[in-house]
């Protein structure tokens, strides 16, 4: 994974020295909470319901054991032990004392970590596929790309104040797990006939108070222009967009009133004058980023070993649902990407402990080349382990509490920390989904179901990404009592769509009861082995409607 | 698009003026120029940055210098008419206002104006460092900021990735030249 320089550290170092002395003069009342508030923003910094919050970037997912262990040495020391893993590949810190942050992120700087701009009206932490580099359908490893618009976007001068958050994903696999189509923007690099990689480039996606897809802005971008096409691509955001109402600050807001086609438009003018300038990337600059990635030195791994792995699957159940579920094809033959759950009811969605954070590290050094991945599904991934260690690996996770054969299944509930937390909430959002993984934890039942993406958030923020949820929950407020309107029909992969609200909103307490009418209906209504998602395109809304609000 | 966040008060219409004018990175012994907002009336301090429209109205008085509103669309024609002037002033609003870092950029970058170009309005300490980069020499610092924290936070960096108005290389250049 990418590795600081002499550069990158003198940065994060410096940057340190910054916000110290930011939160020094703060701290002695020569800088206003007004002023303070967005340069404590861009240092992942929010002021929360019972104490500050600190948002931890980990670039594109990518997370070293060192890091980890760090971490969690950090959670231990500065917060209470434990930390919460996002859907924007961040983790966050719920209980530091706000005048320690200079010193977490002089530790996060030692291990090649920071917070820069993971709030704020600016450039976020860009993300990516959590199986880049090792998934059997990538095109183009996504990770030195993402690198790349990393640095570029980084303490960018023009952009640290644009109208609202601004965040990139990109992908560079034939099945879009970054979901690129709800970002403002969102990268595919693929290639074309001639084997030239190209960049499609997407505007306009995100979530929120107002969902919208992404429209194609350019399908065939060169890869060598992509920095100041993304640079033409964003002054035109921040000159145009709107500034007069936070709720109509986003770039999808401002595509949507010019039109995709006029919005085009000012970026290629834009580009005209950019395009070949002096970040035009070159083939040394690229190769550069690309050996911060080399593959791993694998051993070679037996077609005996691989015929063992596939008879265990046939012999052992318990051990067959962990592969099933949590284990993932890996572009190397004998090897695996395993993905560890951190879905318990014990503890919200995302959070691991601190003895979990050292624990998985060390797994990590042993069974997979010291690297790690967190994914937007709020879950850690080991990418390189050999079949013949896969067994092995799963008894220490189910040690660990790790292996819950449940990954892509109802039980995998992304959510966002929701009003046991966060400022901004309406309503809890961790006790639904603890609710929800109560109610159905039989796994014959959840294997039954097949994939389904249930996505919580506690507001209308859409941390949570209910819109893009098979089955999507979000947490209102009415008159001060908390309830929750369900939607369906969201997804965020490759044939994106927004869900579709039900109809009136719940009870807290009557929400696993309504979750589950909703799936007697897809269980009744289905034709063999058809997903959640495709039994509601065919059928629509009205039976789910029905069901649930029958008399 | 509805984009002036402010609209003009009567007592933003009294032209403004700051002690603490940091100019090519030191403090200035003096800021003559007041800011004035009056889109109609021209001030009647002197010197004074008046509204581009205004300026445009009394070019012959060499007393008056364009303010640069942070919706000022900058094309060639408006930078021609710019570019032979001594000095041109961008308006902050607010400070969480990034319009006028785009308006530095191209000022400098694509039109190559060569004279001072100098931040007024919301200007804080800690937006000197990016302002710097973007293009602006001169900086008329909000009347509650330190100068002594200005002088010290003009230069926060030592390190940029990206390539602005002082540095022509990107780092990944940069980074290539040395290791060849």
């Amino acid at each position: 994974m990418y590795r600081y320089d002499i550069h990158d550290q003198t940065l994060v170092d410096e940057r340190v020295a910054q916000f110290r002395d930011q939160m020094d003069r703060y701290l002695a009342g020569r800088l206003g909470e007004e002023e303070f508030r967005p340069l404590r923003l861009q240092n992942g910094l929010y002021i929360q319901r019972h104490a500050p919050m600190l948002r931890i970037a980990i670039p594109y997912g990518m997370l070293a054991s060192y890091q980890l262990r760090s971490l969690a040495d950090i959670t231990r020391r500065y917060d209470r032990g434990y930390g919460h893993f996002t859907t924007r590949q961040n983790l966050q810190l719920n209980w530091p004392a706000q005048e320690d942050v200079p010193d977490i992120l002089a530790e996060l700087a030692k291990v090649q970590m920071h917070a820069i701009q993971t709030s704020g009206n600016c450039i976020r932490n860009t993300t990516s596929d959590q199986f880049a580099g090792i998934a059997n359908d990538e095109v183009e490893d996504p990770r030195p790309w993402c690198e790349l618009i990393r640095q570029w976007s980084t303490l960018h001068p023009e952009f640290a104040y644009l109208p609202r958050k601004f965040k990139i994903a990109v992908t560079g696999a034939a099945k879009d797990r970054a979901a690129i189509q709800v970002h403002d923007i969102g990268l595919r690099l693929w290639r074309n006939e001639e084997g030239e990689l190209r960049i499609k480039v997407l505007a306009g996606g995100g979530l929120g108070r107002t969902p919208m897809i992404a429209e194609v802005v350019r399908e065939d971008l060169p890869w060598q222009h992509l920095l100041t096409y993304l640079e033409a691509c964003v002054r035109v955001y921040n000159q145009f967009g709107r500034r007069d109402n936070k709720f109509k600050a986003r770039i999808k807001i401002l595509v949507k009133a010019l039109g995709i086609e006029e919005y085009r438009r000012r970026v290629d003018e834009e580009w005209a004058h950019l395009k070949d300038g002096p970040q035009t990337l070159n083939q040394a600059a690229v190769d550069a980023a690309k050996r911060h990635f080399p593959e791993p030195e694998r051993r070679p791994v037996a077609e005996s070993a691989i015929a063992d792995f596939e008879r265990l699957r046939t012999e052992n159940r318990s051990f067959a649902r962990f592969v099933t579920n949590n284990v993932t094809d890996h572009k190397v033959p004998g090897y695996k990407a395993v993905t560890l759950s951190l879905k318990r009811r014990e503890h919200a969605p995302g959070d691991v402990t601190a003895d979990q954070m050292d624990a998985v590290a060390d797994l990590a050094d042993r069974y997979s080349f010291s690297e790690l991945r967190v994914t937007h599904e709020q879950n850690l991934v080991l990418s390189d382990v050999p079949v013949d260690e896969i067994e092995t690996l799963w008894n220490e996770l189910e040690a660990l509490g790790m292996a819950n054969p449940t990954v892509g299944t109802l039980n995998d509930i992304i959510c966002c920390p929701g009003g046991d937390y966060c400022s901004l909430a309406n309503a809890v959002s961790i006790p639904i989904a603890q609710a929800l993984q109560e109610r159905f934890e039989d796994l014959d039942f959840l294997y039954d179901l097949g994939p389904l993406d249930l996505n919580i958030s506690g507001c209308m923020n859409a941390c949570g990404h209910h819109h893009v949820g098979h089955i999507g929950i979000l947490g209102v407020d009415k008159k001060g009592e908390e309830f929750y309107q369900i939607s369906i029909g969201g997804n965020s992969t490759d044939d994106v769509s927004l869900g579709k609200i039900l109809g009136p909103s719940f009870f807290r307490q009557d929400v696993p009861e309504v979750v589950e009418k909703v799936l007697q209906v897809y269980v009744a209504e289905r034709h063999e082995d058809e997903h959640f998602l495709d039994t509601y395109r065919r059928i629509g809304l009205k039976p789910f409607k029905e069901r649930v609000y029958a008399k | 698009m509805p984009n002036n966040v402010d609209t003009p008060t009567e007592e933003a219409l009294v032209p403004v003026h700051v002690d603490h004018l940091l100019l090519d990175g030191e403090l200035a012994a003096e800021n003559a120029w007041c800011v004035s907002y009056d889109a109609v009336n021209l001030p009647e301090q002197r010197p004074a940055f008046v509204p581009l429209t205004l300026w445009q109205a009394n070019k012959q008085d060499e007393e008056l210098a364009p303010l640069l509103l942070s919706d000022t669309e900058l094309n060639a024609e408006l930078a021609a008419e710019l570019n032979p002037l001594p000095a041109v002033a961008i308006d902050f609003p607010s400070f969480t206002d990034g319009r006028g870092y785009s308006i530095a950029r191209l000022l400098r970058e694509r039109f190559e104006y060569a004279g001072e170009v100098r931040a007024v309005g919301d200007v804080l300490v800690d937006q000197l460092d990016y302002m710097r980069r973007c293009g602006f020499n001169a900086m008329a610092l909000r009347d509650d900021q330190h100068p002594e924290d200005a002088l010290r936070l003009l230069n926060s960096f030592s390190v940029r990735y990206q390539t602005d108005v002082e540095e022509r290389q990107a780092l990944f250049e940069r980074r290539l030249a040395t290791s060849e």
